[in-house]
């Protein structure tokens, strides 16, 4: 075929402009304060930590490291405005501040991600379409709730949990904000907040946007820092309940903390979600939900379809499709707005990914990897199909969070369902076959979460998302996800 | 009924007569080398997303011009009206060669695009310019005509010069399931071509579904087009960009099955430069640069030809042009 | 004639659908308010509570996969046969201590009980399932599902109902459960164990050990393949037990050991969130 298409016609190259989105709309302060009580204050200790593109390796800012006494401060602050203000405060005027969030949110989409872009390395075209809109609309959806929540839950005496601590991972930094925030202001909590190490600035960002309209003081605090921040925060005493989105093994240590200390808890955790195409599947759609599912900000996402389970009869001819449709992702400057794939989000995680990868090659499987040239400096990975995957080897059982690929095949439904939850994970799943029965059994046989029928990685407000197993416990969005920050009970004289 | 040629009717389960049953819903084409061909299902949803990305690239400057010219060499220029005169189809032929008169290095268009009674006219006003002749024939656009009236149709054209002929499929036939008939129709009008080169709408507006899209580039590319085409430009809907990846993702897939390279030609509303490069886009990522040629790449168009040279003039100049320094045939 | 002699009951574990006695061969002596013996109930082991959570997953989905209304109809037959045995329950009750009109009343509400979560199999994911207005060509429904064998620990207090409020909610999804009944009012509980082996409940559905609840805790909240425990009824514990439940991130339940409520059906589920293209 190929030298039919040769004689054919003269070969047009079609190159892409980079097409930079300018930086010109984010002024980056040289150092951040924290956000505590309605004001940037320094830190106690003076501590200072920097945060890097990881796509220039370039330091953008410094930010202050939260102490233990920090921590205190914030929460103190969070309990005043509990008390004082958020809490008796009506659902209604609760809601017209969640709707100025919004609104403002949505008038500086571009600012803020441009600066999600350069401070996490995720592409433009994901910060842009992705990122910050449904970071707007989760405000909206909740800004909705705040003064209807007896509709929520009929029957039941509803009251907030009071101060919440929150901690959000950096992949999704400003969204994970959104999810974490806006349940928890809605029901008339108030916020304690440490957003990753790695990608502080769109959460201070968005701290200064809380002041400009005009929250009260207290009702968000943000604080900036690594582990021991969080830590102090898991471990304060007069937290009412906490949330956290991040790894399992971190996620389990804060369980054990809280456990203890009988502190409501929610987790979205990792996965190691199975995307299972049927031979009789909508194959073109199959690719790009494949592709999408696995490739979308560089992996690095808990919900990514790493397990791509395959029917054994199309196994070979659709990995062909999956390399031919890799070839024209193109991966580099996320701030060019034809980048499909960006910068690694960390040297650390970078190694992670870099040392998985080798395990898998060391444990036999075939590595793919697109021809394709990467930016010198910066954190990058080529995205990575691994074929002849056993579901004993490691990159079929340990999340990546990285542009890596396992295909592993199945003959039948069943086997396709047991390989599926063969995993301590159940956060997602995906199903690609014509067959609505068979979609629907899938669907219910499945340990996951969120189940992507003949689609994949789509969110919403108004959808819950969070997973069985390992991968959490409690929801985030939809009438399902304000339950994590109410404290319900029998109304007097009964229900 | 048409006596049809010895070779014709490969399809397995259908009757070779003309008449086959409607109803019957059989669909198991192969190719013209023999190859039974697998046809897969397609996602309304999931196939508008994919299509709406090839909207969000953007073209290098220096890759601008090559992409203006390379979208103005692979332009049907087409007039298909009721009042078209020989004076008209002149005018258009003349613009087909020479496009831009103030700039010779503006390439030619692949092709005038008229019905056949107009062939002599475009043939005379082309003569040695490389520019081809199609014409729309076989009872265009509706295909309501007995087959000896379309294949008629087809010869004359072709016998007044014609090197590329359009025609249509019967949607009554292929929508009530007939798909023996579709086959076979095409099948005997391609012969009809003779040396021309066949060129088969489907006009997807009307077949109710990208499924049937899918069904249809299949079954014209096994009956033996040469090229697969959206639409006849008479109806509502033309074609779009989810029209043209189904089936550009129909001509990759038939072209990985049997080896057999299928030309596609998109028709129908497509009037600015911008969406031009959409389509340019869209065929270098599903089929592959290989497909950006007028022997496999066509649009169908006649306005958008003038903003092709406006943005040609833009570059050149550096200043945004108007519609009155392009010529308005 | 001489005063007929009573039939003793032998109180034992309820496992996998038998009643077998503890493999530790260990009981426990329960005291009437006088002193006197009223009985001796098994002590269950470590090994018991394995063996009663290989009954409980081995059972649990083909529970889950009934039907709703068959579940309900099951459940439903739990409280007729409980019906049948009231005196038994209110004499059980009375001679653990509760004053007997008070034990008629727990008796009478605890069969209702199973009554109204017997009611709610089929309707409760009207209640908590939605159907979500995503911002797309997607059609979106979120559903509760069983979160798969779930460990209970039983109140001491009420003692019948209490064990009915914690255990028949979790059933009602098509979850499956390990009880856990402490030694203060184990005769109850092993007398509804009887109940639900007559009642059409599949074997393993159901596991009721009676013993040192501290004991068996720090094993059921450490066990990996149990997915939640329900602390409501349980006895203070050391941070270090209850770290243990962070082992395979288990739901941990702590509700209120008299309430009815189709949001405790809910607290033993977990919720599935399924998309679909709308599209032709």
């Amino acid at each position: 075929m190929a030298n039919e298409i040769e004689k054919a016609g003269t070969k047009f190259s079609l190159d892409y402009a980079p097409a930079l989105e300018s930086t010109s709309i984010v002024s980056i302060d040289d150092e951040y304060g924290l956000f505590i009580g309605g004001k940037f204050v320094a830190p106690k200790n003076g501590e200072t930590f920097k945060t890097v593109s990881p796509s220039t390796e370039k330091t953008l800012a410094r930010i202050a490291s939260a102490s233990a006494a920090d921590v205190n401060r914030a929460v103190k602050a969070a309990r005043k405005a509990h008390t004082e203000i958020w809490g008796p405060m009506s659902g209604r005027d609760r809601a017209k501040y969640l709707f100025r969030i919004a609104r403002q949110l949505q008038e500086r989409a571009r600012e803020f991600a441009v600066l999600e872009s350069m401070d996490g390395g995720k592409p433009i075209k994901e910060s842009r379409d992705v990122d910050v809109p449904l970071a707007a609309a989760h405000f909206f959806y909740h800004a909705g709730w705040a003064d209807k929540l007896e509709y929520a839950f009929p029957g039941r005496h509803i009251a907030p949990r009071g101060v919440v601590g929150q901690i959000i991972p950096w992949n999704f930094p400003l969204l994970m904000l959104a999810w974490k925030i806006a349940p928890a202001l809605a029901t008339g909590n108030t916020v304690v907040l440490k957003p990753a190490e790695t990608t502080p600035l769109t959460a201070l960002l968005f701290a200064q946007l809380l002041q400009d309209i005009d929250l009260p003081p207290g009702v968000v605090n943000i604080v900036t820092g690594a582990g021991a921040t969080g830590s102090a925060l898991v471990e304060h005493g007069d937290i009412d309940k906490l949330a956290f989105t991040g790894s399992t093994s971190v996620g389990k240590q804060i369980q054990r903390s809280a456990a203890a200390r009988r502190v409501p808890l929610t987790l979205e955790l990792g996965g190691k979600a199975a995307h299972i195409v049927f031979e009789d599947a909508a194959l073109d759609q199959a690719v790009e939900g494949v592709i999408n599912g696995i490739y979308f900000n560089q992996g690095h996402v808990c919900c990514a379809g790493s397990r791509l389970l395959v029917q054994e009869s199309i196994a070979e001819s659709f990995v062909e499709r999956l390399k031919n449709r890799l070839s024209t992702v193109r991966v580099g400057d996320p701030l060019d707005k034809n980048t499909d794939v960006g910068a690694i989000n960390s040297a650390e995680q970078l190694a992670r990914i870099t040392e998985l990868v080798a395990a898998g090659v060391e444990e036999g499987a075939e590595l793919y990897q697109p021809e394709c040239a990467l930016p010198e400096r910066g954190y990058w990975f080529r995205p990575t199909i691994f074929t002849n995957v056993q579901q004993s080897h490691r990159i079929a059982r340990e999340e990546i969070f990285g542009p890596v690929l396992s295909v592993l095949t199945f003959r039948t439904p069943e086997e396709a369902v047991s390989k599926a939850n063969d995993t301590q994970y159940g956060l997602s799943a995906g199903i690609w076959t014509e067959k609505g029965s068979k979609i629907l059994w899938m669907a219910d046989q499945l340990d996951a979460g969120v189940i992507w029928a003949n689609t994949f990685n789509q969110f919403d407000a108004a959808s819950p998302f969070g997973g069985y197993k390992e991968s959490g416990f409690g929801r985030e969005g939809g009438l399902q996800g304000l339950s994590a920050y109410v404290s319900l009970s029998t109304p007097k004289g009964g229900s | 009924m048409v006596t049809l040629p010895p070779e014709a009717g490969r399809l397995v389960g259908v009757s070779t007569e003309v008449e086959s049953p409607a109803g019957s819903a059989v669909f198991a084409p192969r190719s013209r080398s023999g190859v039974a061909l697998r046809v897969t299902p397609v996602d309304q949803v999931g196939l508008e997303a994919r299509a709406s990305t090839f909207t969000t690239r953007s073209i290098k400057t220096t890759s601008k011009r090559a992409a203006i010219n390379l979208a103005i060499s692979c332009i049907d220029l087409t007039t298909l009206e009721g009042m078209d005169t020989p004076g008209k189809v002149a005018a258009l032929c003349r613009k087909a060669v020479r496009p831009d008169p103030s700039n010779a290095a503006v390439p030619s268009v692949a092709a005038v695009c008229v019905y056949p009674q107009m062939v002599p006219v475009a043939v005379q006003h082309t003569a040695g310019s490389g520019v081809h002749v199609a014409s729309v024939a076989g009872a265009f656009p509706s295909g309501q005509s007995s087959m000896a009236v379309r294949i008629a149709d087809i010869e004359q054209a072709v016998a007044d010069g014609a090197d590329e002929i359009d025609i249509v499929i019967s949607r009554g036939a292929f929508l009530s399931g007939d798909y023996g008939y579709v086959f076979n129709e095409i099948e005997a009008q391609k012969i009809a071509c003779g040396p021309a080169h066949l060129k088969v709408i489907l006009e997807t507006g009307e077949l109710g579904s990208y499924d049937q899209i899918r069904k249809a580039s299949m079954l014209a590319m096994a009956a033996g087009a040469d090229f697969i085409k959206t639409s006849t430009g008479k109806v509502t809907n033309n074609s779009s960009m989810p029209v043209a990846l189904c089936m550009a993702e129909a001509i990759r897939d038939y072209a990985d099955q049997t080896g057999e390279i299928v030309g596609l030609k998109v028709a129908g509303g497509i009037r600015t430069a911008k969406q031009a490069w959409h389509y340019l886009v869209l065929i270098a990522e599903t089929l592959g640069t290989q497909w950006l040629t007028p022997d496999l790449f066509r649009i169908g168009a006649s306005s958008l030809l003038n903003d092709l040279l406006l943005q040609l003039q833009k570059l050149d100049t550096g200043r945004y042009s108007g519609p009155n320094y392009v010529s308005v045939d | 004639m001489a005063e007929r002699l009573d039939v003793q009951k032998t109180y034992k574990l309820f496992i996998g659908g038998a009643f077998p006695r503890s493999e530790s061969g260990r009981t426990f002596a329960v005291l009437a308010g006088d002193g006197s013996l009223i009985a001796n109930v098994a002590s269950a082991s470590r090994k018991d509570l394995r063996d009663a959570v290989l009954a409980a997953r081995s059972a649990q989905a083909g529970w889950a996969a009934r039907t709703a209304y068959n579940r309900g109809q099951i459940l439903y037959r739990v409280a007729e046969v409980m019906e049948g045995r009231r005196s038994q329950f209110v004499e059980e009750l009375s001679r653990c201590g509760v004053a007997a009109p008070a034990a008629k009343k727990q008796v009478e509400q605890a069969i209702d009980r199973w009554v109204w979560y017997a009611g709610w199999c089929d309707k409760f994911h009207h209640i908590a399932g939605t159907v979500n207005s995503v911002a797309g060509p997607y059609f979106n429904f979120t559903m509760p599902e069983p979160t798969g064998v779930v460990g209970i620990v039983t109140p001491d207090s009420p003692a019948l109902l209490g064990l009915v409020s914690r255990l028949a909610p979790a059933l009602v999804s098509g979850n499956t459960a390990v009880v856990l009944t402490g030694e203060a009012s184990p005769l109850t509980a092993v007398s509804m164990a009887e109940v639900v082996a007559t009642s059409d409940v599949p074997g393993g559905v159901v596991n009721i050990l009676t013993g040192e609840t501290k004991d068996m805790l720090p094993w059921l909240l450490g066990h990996r393949d149990v997915n939640a425990v329900d602390l409501t009824g349980a006895p203070d514990l050391d941070a270090a037990t209850i770290a243990e439940a962070a082992e395979n991130v288990k739901r941990l339940i702590r509700g209120e050991p008299n309430d009815q409520s189709p949001y405790v059906i809910a607290d033993f589920c977990e919720m599935k969130t399924v998309w679909h293209p709308v599209g032709r």
